[in-house]
């Protein structure tokens, strides 16, 4: 299998697009089962495809592996440049995951047009596994980009009764800052007298004020994904409008591509920018963690408070980059693939009143757990998660950021931490108000416990929560060598 | 004077079409059959493949001018020659089942279609400010003829008034310019032009009113800001296939009178236009973007998507080096194959009596037919330049250009309206993707088109995105066509 040894990257972002476009032209609303099996078919040989990354990923090492490497458009240098390290192992296997999960999750709930709806998340997955891949700028836009097309579909066709301007919203927002980043990745071609690998930006001497515009074109990218306060009001909309699974994706994995773009562009190339600029990104991340956490608590949606949520998890990942400290950024890492797990679990704990229900206000529900006492369990441990219970993945995350942050400055500490209460008290009040209490509503009391895919899905994400909880040492060991390099290289100064 | 020195082969593809052309209308006269064109449909498009082929041989081969200089062959003479025949071809082909229903399918329409091949093949290959002249009065010559050619229609003679009025003002500038020109370098050829600029600095008053309306003649023509009023007028009023064959094609040979004029000419005073240009496309980019947005039918959105996708072309233009040029180039040639793919599928949609120009009647066009909607969504993001698509190329390349010539301004302004400008092309897809179909309108399988436009259009539309892996080679190429090219 020559193909799988050297080109197990590829294999991985061209698999699920290649499947997508399949099941696009043999599935059509008739045609229902075909779409549905040939999707999950699709998406589980990905997931398996994917293990090879894990098992045979060296730990010791933090230079690129898998790397494969071909010209592309010569004029430029622009070369097919993949490869990953410990920080984008993790990420990629959140995706192929997920991925399954949410196309079990797209089961019966989507009716019209299913095989565009699987189509889009297989083609969605084998671009965002490319994201995280690339290690050529234009490459890297390339997939970034793209990226865009069918999640824009996804909100604006399968989405709720505001969909057309949450998805035009989310459109233009990603794409002004990602046109910025176009710009800086010009730029840096004609910096580095002609070469668009980020590896050799990485190494790029460049002034303080050209470091500092650079910094804030990719700045205007990655924040308007992660996202962060004050350009975080897309978040919500689309959070809200779309369906089950294309918030699972958008609150799982593309948020976290703004975040591996700090880690993978930003920071490496305009380290001193970055040194010089964190006061201000610690400040809106603080801002994030316990604002946005304020917010969050007087929701009356719980699509919403659960967008709100990710924001302030969100805060706290970009906390743990930019004090520049290991535990806090192994921490932060943590956080981000716990976060996908828990966030998109709460999407799903959520698409699974919303379909019996159609509702997704907090108000309509009140003693679910009389009806419904499995999915009660679920609801309860991921919002323990949420809120960071220990022996959850919310905890490891949450407690590494803080220990670091905690060796580097006191207080921003001391205010993150803040957010250990006011998380648990959102998190558990609106579980409290849904779950717990008299039935009030005559329709809650004729609700189903979960069904049997429901349950798989659930268990599949609650599974990957309490292991990485219980045990991160494994996850951890694959990111170390990468993350202390990482951290050594913005240690030195470019100037 | 013998036919040596006339160097008559290397203006065979002209000579070609030209000739055929008239072979077409005589045929057309003739040979009266029961379909429409039977005879003289299959011999335009014969002609259009001879023109191409004609142009293809001898690719690469140095330089050489023609007719005592009057005309020049090089590689991007020959490589957008060949483009312009078969884009023509192309439009004919889309066009046949609309014009024919609209009684537009006759000989003469094929016939100006062909001479006003002939006129942009003659603007390609000019070497000389009257063979430039020559070249767009006959191009806009049969425009005006094409258009004015639907007789029943009230918008389209207002269309071709219009169209001929500005135009011929237009030209007027344009050639008062070039008599200035003269009047100045003593020259008409480009060469001797050029030559002049060592004589002539670029701070004399003459010199800049003469370039100065030069630039607004050409700018007029492309349908640039400030000149750009005509063009949603006459998208709008033309029948489709008009509109399709005057919105495609012609940008092959507006870029070349702007490489030819502006760079092999114009060359020595760079510093006149250059501003003149960075401020035209980046007020057509946000005009364009911007106004489109109001629009409710598809063909005025087109004209303004246009009007600001030509001020794209340009930035490559004022870059006035190498990589800019053949950005620019490349720009053009993907916005032909994207333009030929949107008018394409309007056209598709359209049948007797049911013009498909209003925006709404894109409306759950994912439900009544999803491939087109697909090769529509492919299209619009292209021309909204989202990759993976060759649009994303050909806008990253001129962008490019620009900053490499040091314009960070205009670049992050122009990104800046992109932005503006990919909403109204969203719109599009909020509107076949996200909206229900009206009840009673017609399923798309019911509109009776041919399976080979189908075919042609799916081909059209595909290749914007399959040609992303092999998108080097097409740069490779382009730019190999302009290495003969010489950078004055």
């Amino acid at each position: 299998m020559t193909l799988l040894d050297h080109h197990l990257l590829s294999v991985l972002i061209w698999f699920p697009v290649v499947g997508g476009i399949l099941v696009l032209v043999a599935g059509n609303d008739r045609r229902i089962n075909t779409a549905r099996w040939a999707a999950l078919g699709f998406s589980v040989a990905t997931f398996v495809l994917s293990m090879p990354l894990w098992s045979r990923f060296d730990r010791a090492s933090a230079d690129m592996q898998f790397v494969e490497r071909l010209p592309w458009i010569g004029r430029f240098q622009i070369e097919y440049l993949l490869g990953v390290d410990g920080i984008s192992v993790p990420l990629i296997l959140l995706t192929t995951v997920l991925t399954v999960v949410v196309v079990m999750a797209g089961w019966q709930v989507i009716r019209d047009r299913i095989a565009q709806y699987f189509a889009a998340f297989l083609i969605m997955e084998g671009l965002m596994i490319g994201v995280f891949c690339a290690l050529d700028g234009i490459l890297f836009y390339l997939f970034w980009e793209a990226m865009l097309i069918p999640m824009f579909l996804i909100i604006g066709v399968w989405g709720g009764p505001n969909r057309v301007y949450a998805a035009i919203k989310f459109f233009l927002y990603t794409l002004l800052g990602s046109l910025l980043m176009l710009v800086a990745l010009l730029y840096l071609y004609r910096a580095s007298g002609g070469s668009f690998d980020l590896m050799v930006f990485h190494q790029l001497p460049l002034s303080a004020g050209v470091q500092t515009l650079v910094f804030l074109a990719f700045f205007a990218a990655f924040a308007v994904k992660i996202p962060m306060v004050p350009l975080h009001t897309w978040l919500p909309d689309a959070h809200v409008e779309a369906p089950t699974g294309g918030s699972v994706i958008l609150a799982a994995i593309t948020l976290k591509m703004g975040a591996y773009g700090f880690l993978r562009l930003a920071l490496p190339i305009a380290p001193d920018a970055a040194h010089q600029i964190a006061p201000i990104i610690i400040g809106l991340s603080l801002l994030a963690v316990v604002y946005i956490a304020l917010v969050a608590l007087v929701q009356q949606d719980m699509k919403k408070l659960i967008a709100y949520s990710s924001i302030s998890h969100m805060g706290f990942v970009t906390l743990g980059f930019f004090v520049f400290e290991t535990r806090a950024m192994e921490g932060a890492i943590v956080q981000m693939i716990s976060h996908g797990f828990v966030s998109g679990a709460l999407f799903l704990c959520v698409g699974v009143l919303y379909d019996r229900l159609h509702s997704r206000e907090i108000a309509t529900y009140g003693g679910v757990i009389k009806v419904m006492p499995v999915f009660a369990f679920f609801i309860v441990f991921f919002a323990m998660a949420n809120a960071g219970l220990p022996g959850t993945s919310g905890f490891v995350g949450e407690f590494l950021v803080i220990l670091g942050t905690f060796s580097v400055n006191g207080w921003y500490a001391a205010i993150a931490a803040l957010t250990l209460i006011v998380g648990a008290a959102y998190t558990l009040w609106m579980v409290k108000r849904v779950v717990f209490g008299p039935i009030e509503n005559p329709q809650v009391a004729e609700l189903k416990d979960l069904d049997r895919r429901e349950f798989a899905v659930l268990m599949i994400v609650a599974s990957g929560v309490l292991i990485i909880g219980v045990w991160p040492a494994p996850l951890l060991e694959v990111m170390d060598a990468s993350v202390d390099r990482l951290l050594m290289h913005v240690a030195v100064s470019k100037l | 004077m013998t036919l040596t020195s006339l160097n008559l082969w290397a203006v065979a593809p002209e000579i070609a079409v030209a000739m055929l052309a008239c072979l077409v209308l005589l045929v057309d006269l003739y040979f009266r059959s029961a379909k429409p064109c039977a005879l003289s449909y299959p011999l335009t498009l014969a002609t259009l493949m001879v023109g191409a082929l004609l142009s293809l041989t001898g690719l690469f081969d140095p330089p050489q001018l023609a007719l005592n200089g009057l005309v020049i062959r090089d590689g991007v003479a020959d490589v957008l020659k060949a483009g312009t025949c078969l884009g023509t071809a192309g439009v004919l082909f889309y066009a046949r089942d609309y014009a024919q229903e609209r009684d537009l399918w006759r000989g003469e329409y094929l016939v100006l279609s062909l001479f006003g091949t002939v006129g942009m093949m003659t603007m390609i290959g000019a070497a000389h400010l009257l063979t430039l002249y020559v070249g767009i009065e006959l191009l806009a010559l049969c425009l005006y003829g094409m258009i004015a050619m639907q007789r029943d229609s009230v918008r389209a003679a207002e269309a071709a008034m219009k169209y001929f009025i500005l135009g011929a003002l237009a030209s007027g500038v344009l050639l008062y310019g070039m008599s200035l020109l003269y009047g100045l370098t003593g020259s008409l050829s480009l060469e001797g032009v050029s030559d002049a600029s060592g004589a002539l600095t670029s701070d004399s008053l003459p010199l800049m009113l003469a370039i100065a309306m030069i630039v607004a003649g050409l700018l007029f023509k492309l349908g640039v800001v400030p000149f750009h009023m005509w063009v949603p007028d006459v998208y709008d009023g033309s029948a489709t296939s008009t509109t399709l064959y005057l919105s495609a094609v012609p940008k092959l040979a507006a870029f070349a009178i702007l490489l030819r004029l502006l760079s092999s000419g114009l060359g020595g005073w760079i510093e006149v236009w250059q501003d003149m240009l960075a401020i035209a496309a980046v007020l057509s980019i946000g005009l364009g973007n911007v106004v489109a947005i109001a629009q409710t039918s598809i063909k005025r959105m087109l004209a303004y998507s246009t009007i600001a996708n030509m001020g794209f072309l340009l930035l490559g233009f004022f870059a006035g080096t190498a990589a800019g040029y053949s950005a620019a180039m490349m720009y053009s040639v993907i916005y032909m194959v994207t333009t030929l793919a949107v008018f394409g599928i309007i056209l598709a949609l359209t049948r007797a009596g049911f013009e498909s120009d209003a925006l709404d009647d894109f409306r759950g066009l994912n439900q009544r037919n999803p491939w087109l909607a697909l090769l529509m969504l492919i299209v619009m993001f292209s021309l909204a330049g989202i990759p993976p698509t060759a649009g994303f190329f050909a806008k990253f390349l001129v962008l490019q250009a620009a900053l490499d010539a040091g314009f960070v301004e205009v670049v992050v302004a122009a990104v800046v309206l992109a932005v503006i400008g990919a909403f109204y092309y969203l719109r599009v897809v909020k509107l076949m993707y996200f909206d229900d179909p009206e009840t009673g309108t017609l399923k798309v399988s019911a509109y009776g088109y041919r399976r080979s436009m189908i075919w042609a259009l799916s081909g059209n539309a595909v290749l914007l995105v399959v040609i992303t892996p092999w998108i080097g080679q097409v740069m490779d190429f382009v730019g190999a066509s302009l290495t003969n090219f010489v950078v004055s």
